[in-house]
């Protein structure tokens, strides 16, 4: 299946390739405002991502990883608040951009597909409706075009067009999830950003979608940052994977290489806590504790609690990201180290 | 294997529609399944299949539209009495999937606790309640157990709330545990400790667990038996490895596939199934897993396939799989 790549956009701002990468976060920082004091949500993160590159961002719950995705996409509402860093999209900041700037690029060059589309969708408006709103608002004005458009993006994602006419509550799951992912590609735009967008679906439909991501992302060349807490989804599809802690990058590198030698203990205990259907059946051991109240972190490092290879330093300096053979690693077991050490644990 | 509990030909429907419109939605359709003593059976499938539904129906929450429940022989349809219900609430307690809404948020721990065993064990007194309040909370790994019991909810993470929910269950000194998708709210970290506190309660406590999960590979560590539910039916049962290591019918072949598994390459075949499970409503004849099946042949559009023993212990309701073929559909 061939589709264009659909020029319905007036404005046709040619998206000329700009100079270093598409999307770049430096030092970014999110700080939610509480009755106890500032709460550092997001610390200091900092990445590249390029036109059509592919980065999975996975962590537990209450690490920072869907606040990070909202800075980026410039959609945090108070107490949460950038409070330093930047953003930088297709060289244009982000941070500070008014509301009218912020619409004339969603859906157009970024889309955000979040997790819940039950909730995202609008319940008493057809999808067709919804599509012709986000198009309208970029100026498509042609019925026939958005008819036409309309009906193409959701064949791309395997509906039926005639679903066009249904309401959210008449679709699966798995299907408005799918014409949440057709809406974010009616402007075929540079970047899509999804929030969990499958953790609501059974693992067959949850495969097929991510199938599906996969092929249009390969078809229309757009860049994905995929927000999960299922390490294992994004295992075959990502290019990079960035494993977040407690707010903080705790791994950042090459997804197959995340996965064959995790470097922080964190990463590690992760992977032995997956239930494998294949192979021997292993022990597992999870990773004992739960993550730290980020209103008041660990002085030291923030996984030195639950780590298993703990040293007397970790509970006293937090560590820096050293860079082992292009991977960056938040974890003193890896300083100045020359990457030949990999931790794992937990084995039986 | 003492038998515990059995279901024989278990059915339930919800009437659906208005009154113009009348139509059957059949939840489950004849479910018949043991459990042991001693015994973690699995009970796996997606949202839909009618796994939660078997879960209320076991906890008297649903009165069964036919069919029977044996609990310990007895048919627990019998049971009539305020006295006799209690005690079989105790004996089959449930725990819940979500930890935020399962356990009243303005009492502490205690609370909670300490109310079942009034009502379901008056013969003890306050300090022997808060003796065996203590007892259990340890027994779920909640340390100090004396500390935790004045905690209020909010205090604690998700997968202590998950342990408190099993605590609860504990003081009531049941046979059988239903838990309905305990740890699938919970971070994958904090997931396989909650899984083996469930493997040492079975050992140490001696008691049963009807485990619900859409995630068949936890189902791997800690079941004995796997059971995995198709559309509202029995697809396929038997011990763990063995379904696991050579599942018969098509379903299992499709689930199994399609668990993300670092470990091993990515398949991506041309007939990745991309079809979703149907509500059955006003089902005709025939295996409801037929329009996503790619082996399907004549017999399963008019004929519905009975489970039927293929190997020690490990059943399949699959027309193709018991003519004695082959059966490779998916991976």
């Amino acid at each position: 299946m061939a589709h264009a790549r659909a020029d319905v956009n007036p404005r046709s701002a040619g998206s000329g390739p700009a100079a270093g990468p598409m999307l770049a976060a430096r030092d970014l920082s999110v700080e939610y405002a509480t009755d106890r004091g500032p709460v550092v949500a997001v610390d200091r993160v900092t990445f590249d991502l390029d036109q059509g590159e592919f980065i999975g961002i996975v962590g537990e719950s209450g690490c920072g990883k869907s606040t990070l995705l909202f800075a980026i996409a410039q959609l945090l509402v108070p107490p949460a608040s950038v409070t330093g860093g930047s953003v930088t999209f297709k060289g244009q900041s982000m941070v500070g951009l008014t509301e009218k700037d912020l619409a004339a690029i969603r859906w157009k060059d970024m889309s955000v597909v979040m997790q819940s589309a039950m909730n995202a969708l609008n319940p008493v408006k057809s999808i067709g409706a919804q599509f012709k709103d986000a198009m309208r608002a970029h100026g498509v004005t042609s019925r026939e075009q958005i008819a036409g458009r309309s009906a193409e993006v959701l064949k791309m994602v395997g509906i039926d067009p005639v679903h066009l006419k249904s309401y959210p509550h008449q679709l699966s799951g798995g299907m408005r999830q799918r014409s949440m992912i057709a809406m974010a590609m009616l402007f075929t735009p540079d970047l899509v950003i999804m929030d969990e967008p499958t953790s609501a679906l059974d693992v067959v439909a949850q495969r097929s979608l991510m199938i599906q991501i996969k092929e249009l992302q390969q078809e229309f060349g757009f860049a994905v940052i995929f927000v999960t807490h299922d390490m294992s989804l994004v295992s075959h599809f990502s290019d990079r994977l960035m494993v977040m802690y407690a707010g903080q990058v705790a791994e950042l590198g090459a997804t197959r290489r995340v996965f064959d030698s995790p470097l922080h203990p964190y990463s590690a205990g992760l992977m032995e806590a997956f239930p494998s259907i294949r192979g021997p059946r292993l022990k597992l051991t999870g990773i004992p504790g739960s993550p730290p109240d980020l209103a008041r972190p660990p002085q030291g490092c923030r996984f030195a609690p639950r780590c298993p290879k703990v040293m007397a330093r970790c509970e006293t300096t937090p560590p820096d990201l050293y860079q082992v053979d292009g991977t960056e690693v938040r974890c003193f077991l890896h300083e100045g180290a020359n990457g030949l050490a990999t931790v794992t644990q937990g084995e039986e | 294997m003492t038998e515990l509990l059995r279901t024989e030909r278990l059915t339930r429907h919800f009437k659906i529609g208005g009154a113009l419109s009348r139509r059957t939605l059949h939840a489950v359709d004849d479910v018949s399944i043991s459990i042991g003593e001693r015994q973690i059976v699995a009970l796996a499938g997606e949202s839909g299949s009618g796994k939660s539904t078997i879960a209320r129906l076991l906890a008297k929450v649903y009165k069964p539209t036919s069919g029977e429940i044996y609990f310990q022989g007895q048919p627990v349809s019998a049971i009539r009495s305020r006295q006799d219900r209690l005690r079989y609430a105790g004996l089959v307690p449930m725990v819940f999937q979500d930890p935020f809404s399962s356990i009243n948020p303005v009492f502490r721990i205690s609370h909670g606790i300490l109310r079942g065993l009034k009502l379901h064990r008056p013969e003890l007194s306050r300090p022997q309640r808060r003796a065996e309040a203590i007892r259990v909370l340890d027994l779920v790994g909640l340390t100090p157990a004396a500390e935790v019991l004045q905690r209020f909810p909010h205090e604690l993470s998700g997968g202590q709330r998950q342990r408190v929910g099993f605590a609860q269950a504990l003081a009531l000194r049941p046979k059988l545990i239903v838990a309905d998708e305990p740890v699938s709210m919970l971070d994958v970290s904090i997931r396989i400790g909650l899984l083996n506190m469930m493997t040492e309660l079975r050992d140490s406590q001696g008691v049963s667990i009807l485990y619900i999960t859409h995630d068949i590979a936890s189902a791997r560590y800690v079941a004995d038996r796997l059971i995995v539910m198709y559309a509202g039916r029995i697809a396929e049962q038997g011990p763990v490895e063995d379904v696991l290591a050579s599942p018969r019918h098509p379903y299992t072949q499709l689930l199994l596939s399609a668990v993300p598994d670092p470990r091993a390459p990515l398949t991506i075949t041309a007939e990745t199934d991309r079809g979703e499970p149907p509500r059955v409503i006003d089902p005709t004849p025939g295996c409801r897993f037929r329009w996503r099946c790619p082996l399907a042949i004549d017999e399963c559009h008019q004929v519905t396939p009975e489970l039927s023993r293929l190997a020690p212990e490990h059943d399949a309701a699959c027309h193709v799989a018991r003519s004695g073929a082959e059966v490779r559909a998916f991976g």
